[in-house]
């Protein structure tokens, strides 16, 4: 037996994780949209290689990466190319951005050689990660960071691998569901990873209140894995499976603060991760589904299996929610998911859970209150925290915003779990304030990027307008010298008489003359008379004030 | 269509601090009724009066700032800093006494100061002191245990009392009195006579502390416990408490026991048990760090040890809590938690 270590803090929310494990997973229904965004990874977005129009199949690619850090995208099924324009997409932010829209067709034809299966044994480590990233595998435990990158082993850095089928937040049944169904192959994605990364060692973790996968994933890891592969029960404290709090029940071992595991030699998969790679490696099928829990305020919550950039009204309707009573809808779990602003957004690859709520039945959990109390320091917060820190000081300074003290308190080694604000009896949103008060640092970091760089230009054009005039005054200074050679005030005099007598011979030749006072009736050249002498007293009045 | 949004986490503890205050209030209750049984009446009457006025200054205070009434009205926090005050008060305390120092802790301590959660001070302790500092006589009428009920004293008597500071045909306030152990063996080592021979001399003194007193401490101390397994306060500040003050008195007891206290009698004596469960524990003016709360309650134990033994008053938790409530913010700052992959310094 493994000696597990404990993290501070946590909290134990009311699991609800029977409603949606009670019936098997059921297949999505196929939608007559499908929509994929093109950024559903962490890095750039993918770039579109289909046009509107295109017949594309299932299995085809639709997008390709947009640099290393980032992940193809392919049709989840086959139909016609309807747009590539903005769409509503699930983010917080709740702003549109640019997504494949496909009109599926029904066939559901895939291209040749998906789903037929190949021989993974040949391939080398590095033919794994090509097969892993051109399937466009991203984490599936809610990151989506391209998984081909976190299977790479520079310097033989990594030593263990952690398979993360923990599943800590309410709610959430997928990974249960998946290691339910499928725990051979996710043992045999677990050994690509180990084959990928050139290690033995890997610890599945899961959490001790699925008995059932428990027994499951153990015999899967009798008939196909390896002894170095050790299954661990971690206990059902929320949030033990956020990868800093996994990782430090397995080993006792902290993540350095702004580091990533593999500073201390640890890298961490999720289980859907695991399966989708057998599937992708195995079987040559990129990553175009997932299990996904759909539960709440529906008649039948279940998990589904659904096809990557299904609407999320469609399967709310599958589950026997009722549209127009929607109150909120929350994509992820109640502690760390966020509240859609529409329910036509797609799901994405790293989606595990559509929480539905209604008018009828508001909330199936207590939900804080809308009137926030002063703090009253009782601490309650500080003790649920899993990473250590003082949230009541964060709220203080969030909340005053004395940004610099904040991060004097750490501000950025919070994991945004909620664990606070879950305890926090004045029920004070202090997870939002942690957000806001990041938000803020980035922006002012970024404007003094901004700023550095327009001071470097204007003290750069200050330097240019001074040399310029330092140069001006030069010039002057020379043709000064040379004109003073030859010229006395003599010549000057002279200068200004020729010119005068220029002018008058000019006035005298010249046959021009003002025509509008030719031919003036007597009124109005009393007018003019009268203004002439009201200016000349004018310009008397004025005249000794500017002598002063 | 578009949907309601909120930010995360969705889901709450349903944790409030109502249900925090109402719980202190629970877990007081049997003191209350051990204290009625050994002083009679007074009590309840005192906690009536105190009640009704910080009810009555809260709503002042809260039109005044033009804050919502109710939330902060029903939040609890001002019934439990009435109950504490009333506490610590003398059972036959007159009720402009009780009415003063609740409404200097609600409007000068807790309001001006910019009510729940920003108030420096121990509300409590602030009017409580105040209330010593200015009243010393009428702060010091206590009353040996079960006199009341042995000389058939109602509660009609304890009213008229109270209210209009008239007794019942023979009895007089001072006959009634009698100091309280803590000021007895105080006054009695001042003229140089032993603790032990103060003990013998006198029948107010229980197996630990003072007969009746000590009782009301054990309940006191059962009330903290199930507060601490509630969660409603944590243990680190009662222990640090109790633990610091125990062991200076042990230090002085065993040094010459002819004229420093038992630290039994010292930890089951005054306000000790009550202070460190109850009033120290007062979230909003106490340190929050774990660290900080044992420094901060090591603090009042010593400080209240050294006022006891040394100072002008016979017990020194209200003095000792405000003193500490003062350092709090600056024993956080020194004491916070090592943050997750943060080297350990």
């Amino acid at each position: 037996m493994r000696r597990l270590y404990n993290f501070p803090g946590g909290v134990r929310p009311k699991e609800h994780k029977r409603e949606s494990t009670a019936a098997p997973v059921a297949r999505a229904q196929l939608p007559d949209k499908i929509i994929l965004p093109l950024h559903q990874h962490i890095g750039v977005p993918a770039k579109p290689v289909v046009n509107a129009g295109d017949r594309v199949l299932k299995g085809q690619l639709v997008a390709e990466a947009g640099n290393n850090i980032s992940a193809p995208i392919h049709a989840s099924t086959s139909g016609t190319v309807l747009a590539i324009e903005d769409h509503a997409i699930p983010h917080a932010s709740g702003l549109p951005a640019p997504c494949i829209i496909i009109h599926t067709d029904g066939k559901d034809e895939a291209i040749i050689g998906y789903g037929k299966p190949r021989d993974a044994g040949i391939l080398t480590p590095e033919q794994l990660r090509h097969a892993i990233k051109q399937a466009g595998i991203v984490g599936l435990g809610g990151a989506g960071f391209p998984t081909y990158l976190k299977l790479a082993n520079e310097g033989k850095k990594v030593g263990t691998l952690i398979l993360n089928g923990v599943e800590c937040e309410p709610y959430i049944t997928c990974d249960q569901m998946l290691m339910r169904d499928h725990p051979i192959d996710i043992i045999m994605g677990l050994m690509i990873m180990q084959r990928a990364l050139g290690i033995n060692r890997a610890i599945v973790a899961i959490e001790n209140n699925k008995p059932k996968e428990l027994e499951l994933m153990q015999e899967a890891i009798y008939e196909v894995g390896t002894p170095d592969i050790e299954l661990v029960q971690v206990p059902t404290v929320y949030p033990a499976g956020g990868e800093k709090q996994l990782i430090q029940i397995l080993t006792g071992k902290e993540v350095p603060s702004q580091g990533l595991p593999m500073d201390i030699g640890i890298v961490c998969h999720n289980v859907g991760t695991a399966y989708a790679i057998t599937r992708a490696i195995e079987h040559n099928e990129p990553l175009i589904s997932r299990y996904i829990t759909v539960a709440g305020s529906v008649a039948k919550a279940q998990v589904l299996h659904v096809l990557v950039g299904t609407p999320v009204s469609h399967l709310i309707e599958q589950c026997g929610g009722n549209r127009k009573t929607l109150s909120r809808v929350i994509m992820g779990g109640p502690m760390m998911g966020f509240a859609l602003l529409d329910d036509e957004v797609p799901v994405v690859k790293t989606t595990n859970c559509i929480l539905v709520n209604s008018v009828v039945s508001d909330v199936p959990l207590p939900s804080r209150g809308d009137f926030a109390l002063p703090c009253i320091r009782c601490g309650a917060c500080a003790e649920a925290c899993p990473a250590g820190l003082l949230p009541q000081q964060l709220y203080w300074y969030a909340h005053a915003k004395d940004f610099d003290k904040v991060q004097d308190y750490n501000l950025f080694d919070c994991i945004e779990c909620g664990c606070c604000d879950f305890v926090c009896p004045s029920q004070i949103p202090l997870v939002q304030y942690y957000r806001y008060a990041k938000s803020a640092i980035w922006q002012q970091e970024k404007e003094k990027v901004v700023a550095d760089i327009s001071r470097q230009r204007h003290e750069f054009h200050k330097f240019r307008q001074e040399r310029e005039k330092h140069e001006r005054e030069l010039r002057h200074k020379q043709k000064r010298q040379v004109v003073e050679g030859q010229s006395t005030q003599d010549d000057k005099k002279s200068a200004i008489q020729a010119a005068m007598e220029r002018v008058r011979k000019k006035h005298e030749h010249s046959e021009v003359s003002p025509k509008n006072i030719d031919n003036l009736t007597e009124q109005q050249q009393k007018l003019i008379e009268e203004v002439e002498a009201r200016r000349k007293k004018k310009l008397e009045e004025i005249k000794p004030e500017n002598n002063q | 269509m578009l949907l309601k949004t909120s930010t995360s986490p969705h889901v709450h503890g349903d944790t409030t601090v109502r249900k925090m205050m109402v719980r202190v209030l629970l877990a007081l209750l049997p003191a209350m009724v051990a204290y009625c049984w050994y002083f009679g009446w007074g009590l309840l009457i005192n906690i009536t009066i105190a009640v009704a006025t910080a009810l009555g200054c809260e709503y002042l205070m809260l039109k005044l700032r033009q804050r919502p009434v109710n939330p902060f009205l029903s939040d609890g926090s001002v019934v439990v800093t009435a109950v504490l005050l009333a506490f610590c008060l003398p059972p036959l305390a007159p009720w402009w006494l009780i009415i003063l120092g609740t409404g200097f802790a609600v409007v000068i301590a807790k309001h001006l100061y910019g009510g729940l959660g920003y108030n420096p001070f121990n509300p409590a302790m602030a009017g409580y002191v105040v209330l010593l500092i200015s009243f010393p006589k009428e702060m010091t009428v206590w009353l040996p245990p079960f006199i009341l009920s042995e000389l058939n004293f109602s509660l009609i008597d304890t009213l008229n009392a109270v209210f209009i500071g008239v007794y019942p045909a023979g009895f007089t306030l001072d006959a009634l009195t009698a100091a309280t152990p803590l000021d007895l063996v105080k006054t009695q080592l001042s003229i140089d006579v032993t603790i032990a021979e103060t003990r013998n001399a006198y029948a107010i003194f229980g197996d630990f502390g003072g007969l009746g007193w000590e009782w009301i401490g054990n309940w006191v101390f059962l009330g903290g416990v199930w507060l601490i397994y509630k969660k409603v306060i944590s243990w680190h500040i009662p222990v640090a408490v109790l633990a610091s003050l125990f062991t200076i008195a042990l230090v002085f007891y065993l040094k010459d026991a002819d004229h420093y206290a038992s630290p039994m009698f010292h930890v089951f004596s005054g306000a000790a048990m009550l202070g460190a469960f109850f009033i120290a524990t007062d979230p909003v003016s106490a340190a929050t760090t774990p660290m900080g709360r044992i420094v901060y309650g090591i603090g009042i134990g010593i400080l209240t040890y050294v006022i006891r033994v040394w100072g002008g008053y016979p017990d020194g938790i209200g003095f000792a809590v405000l003193l500490m409530n003062l350092a709090a913010p600056t024993i956080d700052y020194y004491t916070q938690p090592r943050v997750y992959g943060h080297k350990r310094s």
